[in-house]
């Protein structure tokens, strides 16, 4: 057997167990993107090889706990590709306001700047009051993060940049407090939104939505989970619904190229078909 | 010897060593290669429409999840770390940035090298840093194919001298005789097979 061989066969075993063991699957993610968190571990952690991350995964409930945070990218922005928020709140913002109340899921949203800009955009579309946002991840301790809303005071100045340039029509200092090294988001934002933990893999449709934000998180699955995962997020859309992907992420190599019509090509805006 | 890819990186001078790379591969090269070019996170795609109108080969920024085919070349889209999947095709990612880099050269370099073994190239070209160098590395230690471009010949000499003071690379040499080896070796696969 040649060492790359052994070392598949042992990534397989762990995922094997992980998966047997605490539930998360990770057998369908991106092999690449998993064995480079792998081989990141054994080098922070000084172990010898992956047979042995196993066994340490089956003993030490802490160390399964950090391989899984290993396994989920939390790097995230607030308007992170800021033409993509510009393009929602010209051709997307019009649609939801014709809907009496409105529901938007941010599947995978890590430590939720996502959500807080969505936040921000429909408060300044006067639409914020009658809207829930479901905001879910898979991972626990970035979730935790999201829900307190306290970030660091140095990124501020890179999101203010990607406000304005996303078409901010306030001050991006109205929405948090600053406190010396961090910031906290304003209470009001917080208010409609409901965090949850959900793993797009294992867990099943929770509720129906007229828009959809799935950015930056299929990028590490293989196609075959995409697909399953298009599924999910297909099945929780309204008819009309809104599906956003990331700005590398489509639909062309899923079964559902067909079902959406596309509203921004550039920006990876869809619409589920009626 | 038999190479299924070449992988470059390259950083600071790098559009005019691609622009010249381009300008001179011929039609019907038939590696497929795959690029990682330093660049600012807001850089739109329209360089790699001028590099891919000035050359014989399909140029064009790499698509998550799309296979890795002959005679195109793939540049990693900016602020995207760029991998190899063993089913070679492109994979995306957007974890922490690696030498202040993303894309970051290592990042490619160590999954070509894990996925292609002895059948990649790889090239280290001009750049203001020392991403490369332990990617290039890894790249040997498999069995690759290691090239740096002389760094008297190099518009940013640091990133090729990081590449030579960290691995004992197969050829330092200029840019235009990477570019005449790359030919002749492309052309002596297609000859045998
Ligand atoms: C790179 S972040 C993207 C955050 C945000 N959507 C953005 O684009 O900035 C990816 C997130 O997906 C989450 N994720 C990965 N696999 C998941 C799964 N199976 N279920 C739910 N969330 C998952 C990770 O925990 C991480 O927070």
């Amino acid at each position: 057997m040649t060492p790359e061989v052994r070392q598949d066969l042992e990534i397989s075993n762990l995922l094997e167990t992980i998966y047997k063991k605490y539930g998360y699957d990770f057998r369908e993610y991106s092999a690449a993107h998993i064995s480079r968190r792998i081989k990141n571990r054994l080098i922070l952690s000084g172990i010898s090889s992956v047979a042995e991350m196993e066994r340490a995964v089956i003993q030490d409930k802490k160390f399964a706990y950090q391989v899984l945070q290993d396994f989920s990218i939390t790097v995230t922005e607030m308007f992170r590709d800021p033409g993509f928020y510009l393009s929602l709140r010209k051709n997307i913002i019009p649609l939801l306001r014709t809907y009496p109340f409105i529901k938007v899921w941010h599947a995978g949203c890590s430590s939720g700047e996502e959500a807080y800009s969505m936040a921000i955009i429909l408060h300044e579309e006067g639409l914020y009051e009658r809207t829930t946002i479901y905001a879910t991840d898979f991972n626990q301790q970035t979730l935790d993060k999201a829900r307190d809303g306290i970030f660091s005071n140095d990124l501020m100045k890179e999101y203010t940049a990607n406000y304005q340039l996303a078409g901010g029509k306030e001050s991006f200092s109205n929405y948090y407090t600053a406190h010396y090294d961090h910031v906290i988001m304003n209470q009001h934002l917080k208010k409609n939104i409901v965090w949850a933990n959900h793993n797009l893999v294992t867990d099943s449709v929770f509720a129906e939505v007229h828009l959809v934000l799935c950015r930056n998180v299929l990028i590490y699955f293989e196609r075959n989970l995409q697909n399953k995962v298009q599924k999910l997020l297909f099945d929780s859309l309204i008819n009309g619904g809104i599906l956003c992907l990331g700005s590398k992420e489509g639909l062309r190599f899923t079964d559902f190229f067909e079902a959406y019509w596309e509203l921004d090509k550039k920006h990876r805006i869809f619409k589920k078909k009626y | 010897m038999t190479y299924s890819a070449i992988v470059i990186g390259v950083s600071s001078g790098g559009l005019n060593a691609l622009k010249l790379l381009f300008s001179m591969l011929p039609a019907g090269f038939s590696i497929p290669v795959i690029i990682v070019q330093h660049l600012s996170p807001r850089s739109d795609g329209r360089w790699i429409n001028l590099l891919n109108e000035n050359s014989k080969i399909h140029v064009k920024e790499a698509d998550e999840k799309e296979k890795i085919q002959s005679g195109t070349a793939y540049v990693a889209p900016p602020n995207y770390h760029l991998l190899i999947e063993k089913t070679r095709t492109l994979s995306l990612s957007i974890d922490e940035r690696v030498n202040y880099a993303r894309p970051s050269v290592d990042v490619l370099f160590e999954s070509a090298a894990e996925v292609y073994q002895n059948e990649l190239i790889g090239i280290v070209l001009t750049g203001s840093n020392s991403d490369g160098a332990e990617g290039l590395k890894r790249i040997k230690e498999n069995g690759g194919l290691t090239i740096v471009q002389d760094p008297a010949d190099a518009e940013s000499a640091y990133m090729p001298e990081s590449a030579i003071a960290t691995t004992k690379v197969d050829y330092i040499l200029t840019l235009e005789n990477i570019i005449a080896l790359l030919i002749a070796i492309d052309k002596q696969m297609r000859t045998v097979l």
